[in-house]
């Protein structure tokens, strides 16, 4: 049998101590708190104890349990009852106040936590009439309540109420005396008080109670329980005010934007691209934050920093995918590209991404360019022949592009591998090492042939590349994810890789021998950031060769990293000239919907088209889009998560506060700021300010845009806080002193929603606006404020005279959102999707029921059609017309319903709605 | 919700006498007035039922099966009640890898734990769409085993699991 622990877990106490009493027979070992020995858990679990029979058992108090009845003590109700209590009633407080004592330093209020357990086990001790807990001698009850409490009542600090409980106090000392337990201490708890715990402690999940916890715990980050407690000192009180008393140095209004934006010199030259969406498909919420949008505060944010920046995007317009969709629209694939390009550029207008180029990779630019870069990599001998064994499908009479192929991965054995690349694991495919090939399109086993393609030689430039990498990526600010999935490219070694491929609509490959091919997307796809910058200016060649000058940042989702850090880059060191390389690389992970993935195919999920059309402002969108952004860790899009945060943060917190601080210049000092005369307390609340500044920009400036957005509503709420306490509307009321007072809490305020609409500038632009002209804000202040480090100045000093001050935002409704939520599938919608469906439709269910093809376009027409029915009968029975007509009316709309019922793959049977089933 | 829980355990055992329960606290711990004074917690009125109804051995029949139902028995009430949705991913992945060579939750027989984890994740499995009781294979597997075990269901509906693979392939 074999025992494993953890340092520094409490849990760990009690098995130790059992193990110690009971003599049993066992092999304790120390290990890491992350090491997972419990194969089937995700979550590490310590304690864990690998029984005989080759089981685990992940529970302390199973394990004691387990223990005790091995050395032969009979188990009871009593005990179990005891056991129970201890998991659901006492470990739940414990981990809360744990969680206060050890990460938030709040040992008086955690002890108050465990005052409810304390005294009902102390309640219980006094009435028993042993000196344990349920017998004369130590039981597994009085081992595992001594080792869950011990980290409290042992540390004198943390325990100054025990006095109170006279008979824990007595049970605790007795159990303390014990050798096993002393022994279990010394080796689970080396070390003096409660710090032992830390590591434990910020492993667990944070509890329930504490703090405002998100209810999506996927979207939380694990610094906001940190914010909390900052103590504000005296010289940053002075400093603070200090900075304060400023006002706005003399600035000119920021120029318009030069055309063309070009680097300068003396100045930080940004360069900005985001992944060029593929123009066949509307982009979903996901594509629109994992590039465009994040990119787009990034570049706003460069810009009110002073910086120089370019943020250029496109469309990517060639591939077989844009091919097929002309063949589908009876449509050539120019005229396809022109069509989405434009629903394209439109969307991304509607969620105010402020490209300075959004351009187009179907461009004579594109073919000069990508033509140019091939010729100096065939110059130099980067490029390798080679005859490619290829998918073709018989039944389709054509190659398969690797999207049109899939089958088992022939690396993880993952048995829906696209022809490219594996979803599971990552890892790049060639399609013919495709176990069990299939035809996306019509399923039938597709046939090798094989046809001369040119590669691209990545071994010949890996340690070129290598060298480069450790620069940009020491030097840069990739994520962390970028580094680690280029790291695992460059350890599997690389192999050449195919830059041509059998198709029409594509970069025609210059070289002879290839007359009859293009470009492989991979090849031709990143060059259309240089072309686009070259269909913006002429001198493009400023910004792309250019490295000494101009610094780029690449934004991405996460699976484009391997093509942006990898591929793009050996292309453009083996071409030699001078290329401006990525020097910060943001990749996001992924955002999904709901609780599964957005899915055009099945309509799941809301795209960028219908965003508009849910009445929810653009600004709202793009909040909560950055508010969720998958930054370090997947998250997820939900409409009662959306409509809660536009509530409790835009609404409650952000507006509400701006809203009052121009609502009392304007009810109660006539629109004028008035005079402010700081005491300690608006000190140090400029000083807190003011930190929640520096933290933003340090954070923004490492593109942490999620986390930026943390420290504006932190801003907001020290300044609700501070009105709340100060009470302006009373203290108006009140004598001299009081209206001074009054008129100080008012201009601190205003002024900080002065601060707040700067620093919402890149997130939500036109409510920044809105706020900037209700305040009529002088154009200095965003200059002043961002300027180096940060700092909070004065910028609307007394006697400035604001506009008029209207509310910022809207609540939105729960049954305003359950509309939405229905209307874009989300849960109920989809229970069996169209594509699943018509592979195996009809499909038996096993209680008999037929479910056949669900069709969401179709069951749009068929709602429409049943509430127009509907209707018709309704004007029928109300104008008492014949039975018979009624009848015939009526017939015709249950038989809608029942048609509808199928397109949405219910059973047609007329559902009586099942008992008790939840929905 | 675990009073109806109690009530159909209670059918189950074949239990004549159906008993009254109160609840406490904020959470409805459900109490049982006993004999031997109140029995509290979910747990340990489930235990004491089995043991009324003489049926011992659901609650394991050797001290490592007894550890065993004990540790899921624990887990059904903390990690599957009031579970969030993230948390309920975990739960369910978890179990599908626990349960892949397994055909109960503690060893070759059904037992106490089996029953009440089919209560605790009826709500989570009920709002499963096709594709990801596919994904969740062997909780379903299972689930639906349970369902159909003899006088267990009662007070649940049954939840309809395709015998059939829908999803061939993974873009969905």
């Amino acid at each position: 049998m074999k025992l494993y622990i953890s340092e520094g877990n409490p849990h760990c106490l009690k098995v130790v101590a059992a193990v110690e009493l009971t003599l049993v027979q066992c092999d304790v070992q120390c290990v890491n708190h992350e090491e997972r020995v419990v194969p089937f858990l995700s979550r590490p679990a310590l304690p864990a104890l690998l029984l005989p029979s080759g089981g685990h058992l992940f529970s302390s108090n199973a394990i004691c349990q387990y223990l005790f009845e091995t050395s032969g003590r009979k188990p009871n109700p009593l005990i179990n009852q005891w056991l129970e209590w201890e998991t659901t009633e006492l470990q739940p407080a414990l981990l809360q106040a744990l969680h206060m004592a050890v990460l938030q330093g709040k040992a008086t209020e955690a002890s108050k936590i465990l005052q409810g357990p304390l005294s009902y086990l102390d309640q219980c001790l006094s009435k028993g009439t042993t000196p344990c807990l349920t017998e004369e001698s130590v039981s597994v009850v009085d081992v595992v309540l001594w080792g869950a409490l011990h980290p409290f009542l042992s540390d004198s600090s943390s325990s100054p109420a025990l006095g109170e409980w006279k008979c824990v106090q007595a049970w605790f000392e007795r159990l303390a005396g014990e050798k096993a337990c002393q022994a279990a201490v010394l080796k689970v708890l080396p070390g003096k008080g409660l710090e032992v715990l830390k590591p434990f402690v910020q492993r667990q999940p944070a509890p329930a109670s504490s703090q405002r916890r998100d209810p999506q715990s996927c979207n939380s980050t694990a610094s906001e329980a940190e914010d909390a407690v900052r103590v504000v000192s005296e010289e940053e009180m002075e400093a603070a005010a200090l900075t304060w008393s400023r006002g706005l140095t003399a600035c000119t209004e920021p120029p318009e934007k030069p055309h063309p934006i070009l680097p300068q010199e003396g100045r930080r030259n940004l360069l900005l691209t985001s992944a060029l969406p593929y123009v066949n498909n509307v982009p979903h919420l996901g594509n629109i934050i994992g590039c465009v949008l994040s990119a787009d505060v990034f570049a706003r944010y460069g810009r009110l920093r002073g910086w120089n920046v370019l943020y250029v995007c496109g469309t990517d317009e060639y591939g077989t995918a844009t091919e097929n969709k002309a063949r589908e629209e009876g449509l050539t694939p120019q005229q396809i590209c022109d069509k989405y390009h434009a629903v394209h550029a439109e969307i991304y207008s509607w969620f105010q991404v402020d490209f300075d180029f959004f351009g187009r990779t179907t461009t004579p630019k594109q073919t000069e360019i990508a033509q140019d870069i091939f010729w100096r990599l065939h110059e130099r001998g980067f490029l390798l022949e080679d005859t490619v064994e290829q998918l073709r499908c018989e039944g389709c009479r054509r190659f398969l592009a690797d999207r049109f192929v899939e089958g088992g991965c022939p690396h993880c054995s993952y048995p829906e591998a696209r022809g490219d690349q594996c979803d599971k694991c990552g890892k790049l495919i060639n399609a013919v090492e495709l176990k069990n090939p299939l035809c996306k399109v019509c399923s039938k086993t597709p046939i090798i042939q094989s046809s001369k393609h040119l590669f691209l030689d990545l071994p010949k430039l890996e340690s070129q590349l290598e060298q480069w990498l450790d620069k940009s990526t020491a030097a840069g600010d990739w994520t962390p994810n970028a580094k680690q999935i280029t790291r695992s490219w460059l350890r599997d070694g690389l192999k050449p890789r195919c830059i041509t491929r059998d198709l029409k609509w594509g970069t025609p490959v210059p070289h002879p021998d290839f007359k009859d091919k293009v470009f492989y997307v991979w090849f031709d796809a990143p060059i259309g950031y240089l072309s686009i910058t070259a269909n913006y200016t002429d001198q493009w060649e400023k910004w792309w060769k250019n490295p000494e000058q101009v610094e780029l940042y690449n934004f991405m989702a996460k699976d484009n990293v391997p093509f942006h850090s990898v591929v793009f880059p050996s292309s453009l060191l083996g071409a030699q000239d001078n290329y401006t390389l990525v020097n910060h690389l943001v990749a996001t992970e992924y955002l999904n919907y709901e609780d599964t993935k957005f899915s055009k195919s099945r309509g799941v999920g809301v795209f960028g088209d219908m965003a508009k059309d849910t009445g929810v402002p653009s600004d709202v969108w793009r909040f909560y889009l950055l508010y969720v952004r998958p930054e370090g860790q997947d998250s997820a899009f939900s409409w009662a998560d959306m409509a809660l945060k536009n509530n409790s943060e835009l609404l409650n917190n952000l507006g509400n506060f701006i809203n009052r601080a121009g609502m009392f210049v304007t009810k109660f000092f006539e629109g004028c700021v008035p005079a402010m005369e700081l005491l300690a307390e608006d000190k140090t609340l400029l000083a807190q300010v003011g930190w929640e500044l520096r933290q933003y920009i340090s954070l923004m400036d490492k593109v942490k845009i999620r986390d930026g957005l943390k420290h504006i509503l932190n801003i907001s709420r020290h300044g609700n806080q501070y009105i709340q306490v100060n009470e302006p509307w009373k203290k108006i009321k009140g004598g001299d002193q009081d209206r001074q007072r009054a008129g100080t809490v008012t201009g601190v305020s205003v002024n900080i929603a002065c601060l707040l609409s700067v620093l919402l500038q890149p997130y939500i632009p036109t409510t920044s606006r809105t706020i900037r002209e209700q305040l009529n804000a002088p154009a200095a202040c965003v200059s002043t404020m961002l300027h180096a480090g940060g700092s909070f100045v004065c910028s609307l000093p007394a006697g400035h005279a604001i506009g008029t001050v209207s509310p910022l935002f809207q609540k939105l409704e729960a049954d305003q959102i359950e509309a939405l939520k229905k209307k874009f599938g989300g849960q109920q919608a989809q229970k069996v999707a169209p594509d699943a469906a018509a592979a195996a439709a009809p499909v038996a269910v096993n209680d008999g029921a037929v479910v056949s093809a669900a069709d969401p376009e179709r069951a749009k027409q068929l709602m429409q059609a049943v509430a127009e029915q509907g209707d018709k009968v309704r004007v029928l029975k109300g104008q008492k017309a014949e039975k018979a007509a009624i009848t015939l009316e009526v017939n015709k709309l249950l038989d809608l319903k029942k048609q509808l019922a199928l397109a949405e793959g219910k059973s047609a049977e007329p559902t009586a709605p099942q008992k008790g089933k939840k929905k | 919700m675990a009073l109806k829980e109690l009530s159909s355990l209670e059918k189950f055992l074949g239990l004549k006498k159906h008993n009254k329960y109160s609840t406490q606290g904020d959470n409805k711990v459900p109490v049982l007035q006993s004999n031997n004074g109140p029995m509290v917690g979910l747990l340990t009125v489930c235990s004491h039922l089995v043991n009324e109804a003489k049926r011992p051995e659901l609650l394991g029949t050797s001290t490592e099966h007894r550890a065993m139902v004990h540790q899921w028995l624990e887990y059904r009430v903390t990690k599957v009640d009031g579970c969030t949705r993230e948390e309920a991913k975990t739960v369910l992945k978890d179990l599908n890898l626990y349960l892949q060579d397994k055909v109960y939750l503690a060893g070759n027989c059904f037992t106490l734990a089996d029953a009440l984890m089919y209560y605790g994740l009826h709500p989570l499995v009920v709002d499963l769409a096709v594709h990801e009781k596919e994904h969740y294979v062997n909780v379903t597997r299972w689930f639906d085993h349970l369902q159909h075990y003899p006088r267990l269901r009662h007070h649940l509906c049954p939840v309809v699991v395709l015998r059939n693979r829908v999803y061939i392939s993974g873009h969905h």
